[in-house]
């Protein structure tokens, strides 16, 4: 699969493209568009009380440095802000950790503006005896198109934990390509969204096991409203000599609009004997009886609604690791339902 | 006082209340009893306003209004509160938070003030205790996992939290052993005043040993088919409902 390249409209896939059978890319951008103008932005972003180090990509243009060495204990801001009309930008980072390093990664997609188009590529390598939290706040135009891809490495013996928070916009993807390290190397994969009016996110992700006894296990959650699309589409791969793989994949969306649309594909592809795989996918509505035992207890029917919704969709919240994090992520979702 | 006339209730196409007339006065305790099938759930279901239990005829006011036209919620907050036969589960929000949202938006929609965390925190315990429920058990989940006799529980903590004026228990016998029983209608009792009504929907007379109702009636085919004092209860017990049953022609 060729990368995104906004300047050559041949690579913006179509839903004839099996992987993209959900996200027309080049239904949805039909040509390059105008390069987006440089701008000026103040440190900050949804993660800014959280400290530590920040890059920052203003309209696809490094802000300072473009590329970040973890090492020790450390976070690090990584910010994509996007404050253009009509006009597309793209940006790639590269991200090393250094053996025992344990990194922090807060990563944010601030759109403002409308209809822009914007292109991400993250390069990450994770070494043996690393540990890497990376959540990854959403926060963009419901007019906006935006591609992240993420490639991650992890070597044996290293912990990965991710997590995708995102409120959609008119056609947006995160792909998350994973490639385990095997023995002693543990991963979590989730995600979550919460869309509502057109908005549509595609959230792909694909685990490749490639050594013996690695753990992967992966949630993801979503909420679609009034017409809004969510997608989902997970593989995990466990290859011939990937033996003692635990791998567990689960994804389960709230349809609570009548023309709202979730669009699942999980996958496992297996091609070891010894392996312990499972994934679990359920697409359905609010429990009707319980709605009504809370409005029957006085709780309005709308805040039933938004209690269970967000009961539902704080399970993912709860498995964020960093305390921090969490709670900005808590609260930024309450404000959004 | 609860006045229901004339009641008809149909659910999908059936027609379950088939013209059921009740007066229950304010500090009253009736029982309701019948045979399976006789529309006795129907009846909660219909008072408290479950969405697919609307009435198709008949009037029903409590202290004078009418609740029909109103939402579950707002009859909640009316005072209407009953008490499920099987207490559902809501997973991921805790009993407290549940309880407690119940409790300010009844009172929001009543115009009175909210109720703080701590004060809550201390209405809680004291009732938890009187109940003899684990305090931590309330940070769970509400029902989630817990056992038949601990969610009958919960709904008697919530009926002593949100202080309804109008008590429905549908069965709330069921599954629970002896020393639950008593806990729970030593509970109900607690909550017997001369501004409450309450009426006890029951299959069997073990629970009226235990709450003792001032009238009994008998539902039977969607209608009030005899009523009387408690010894109509005992009577039920020895001789069946089959006199009350439509007989085959």
């Amino acid at each position: 699969m060729t990368a995104v390249d906004l300047r050559d409209p041949s690579t913006f896939p179509s839903r004839r493209v099996e992987a993209w059978k959900y996200t027309d890319l080049a239904r949805a951008l039909r040509e390059t568009p105008p390069a987006s103008p440089a701008v000026e932005i103040a440190p900050g972003g949804p993660f800014a009380g959280l400290g530590g180090e920040e890059i920052a990509f203003a309209n696809g243009r490094a802000v300072g440095a473009d590329a970040f060495v973890a090492s020790g204990e450390q976070t690090l801001r990584l910010r994509f802000v996007s404050d253009a009309t009509g006009t597309g930008h793209s940006a790639s980072v590269r991200i090393a950790v250094k053996p025992g390093a344990k990194l922090t990664l807060l990563e944010s997609h601030e759109g403002t503006g409308a209809g822009y188009v914007a292109n991400y590529r993250i390069d990450m390598d994770v070494p043996a005896g690393a540990e890497v939290t990376r959540v990854v706040l959403i926060d963009e135009p419901g007019d906006a198109i935006s591609v992240a891809v993420a490639h991650v490495r992890t070597a044996p013996g290293a912990l990965y934990r991710q997590t995708t928070i995102t409120g959609g916009a008119k056609l947006q993807r995160q792909e998350t390509h994973l490639a385990h390290g095997g023995e002693g190397t543990e991963i979590t994969l989730d995600g979550l969204y919460a869309l509502a009016g057109e908005r549509h996110t595609d959230l792909t992700s694909v685990v490749r096991h490639g050594g013996l006894n690695g753990v992967t296990s992966q949630l993801t959650k979503g909420v679609v409203r009034d017409t809004a699309r969510g997608v989902f589409q997970g593989k995990i791969v466990v290859e011939r000599r990937a033996d003692g793989t635990d791998a567990r994949m689960g994804h389960h969306a709230l349809i609570l609009g009548e023309r709202a649309e979730v669009d699942a594909k999980p996958e496992l592809e297996i091609y070891a004997d010894d392996v312990q795989c499972a994934h679990g996918n359920t697409v359905g509505n609010l429990d009707e009886s319980a709605l009504f035992y809370m409005q029957q207890r006085g709780i309005p029917a709308d805040e039933a609604r938004a209690l269970l919704t967000q009961a539902f969709l704080f399970e993912v919240v709860d498995r964020i690791v960093h305390e921090g994090a969490r709670e900005g992520v808590r609260s930024w979702l309450t404000a959004r339902l | 006082m609860l006045s229901i006339s004339n009641l008809h209730v149909s659910v999908g196409d059936k027609p379950i209340l088939n013209g059921l007339t009740l007066d229950v006065p304010a500090g009253e305790v009736h029982a309701i009893m019948g045979p399976n099938g006789a529309g006795k759930s129907t009846l909660g279901y219909a008072l408290s306003g479950r969405p697919g239990y609307e009435a198709v005829d008949g009037t029903v006011e409590w202290r004078g209004e009418s609740l029909l036209d109103l939402d579950p919620a707002a009859r909640a907050a009316k005072g209407v509160f009953l008490s499920f036969q099987y207490p559902i589960e809501i997973p991921g929000v805790p009993a407290l938070t549940f309880v407690r949202t119940a409790l300010n938006a009844q009172k929001r929609a009543r115009g009175e003030e909210e109720v703080s965390a701590p004060a809550f925190l201390k209405m809680v315990k004291a009732a938890s205790a009187a109940l003899k429920m684990d305090f931590d058990m309330l940070k769970r989940p509400l029902n989630v996992g817990f056992s038949g006799g601990e969610k009958k529980r919960m709904e008697i903590l919530q009926m002593a939290l949100l202080e309804p004026s109008l008590l429905i228990l549908d069965e709330t016998d069921s599954g629970l052993d002896i020393d639950a029983l008593r806990i729970v209608s030593e509970g109900v009792n607690a909550l017997r005043s001369p501004d409450r009504a309450m009426l006890v929907i029951t299959h069997y007379q073990r629970l009226l040993d235990y709450i003792k109702p001032d009238r009994v009636h008998v539902l039977a085919a969607g209608r009030i088919v005899a009523s009387g004092g408690p010894e109509l209860a005992h009577q039920l017990e020895a001789e069946g409902y089959d006199k009350y049953l439509p007989q085959a022609a």
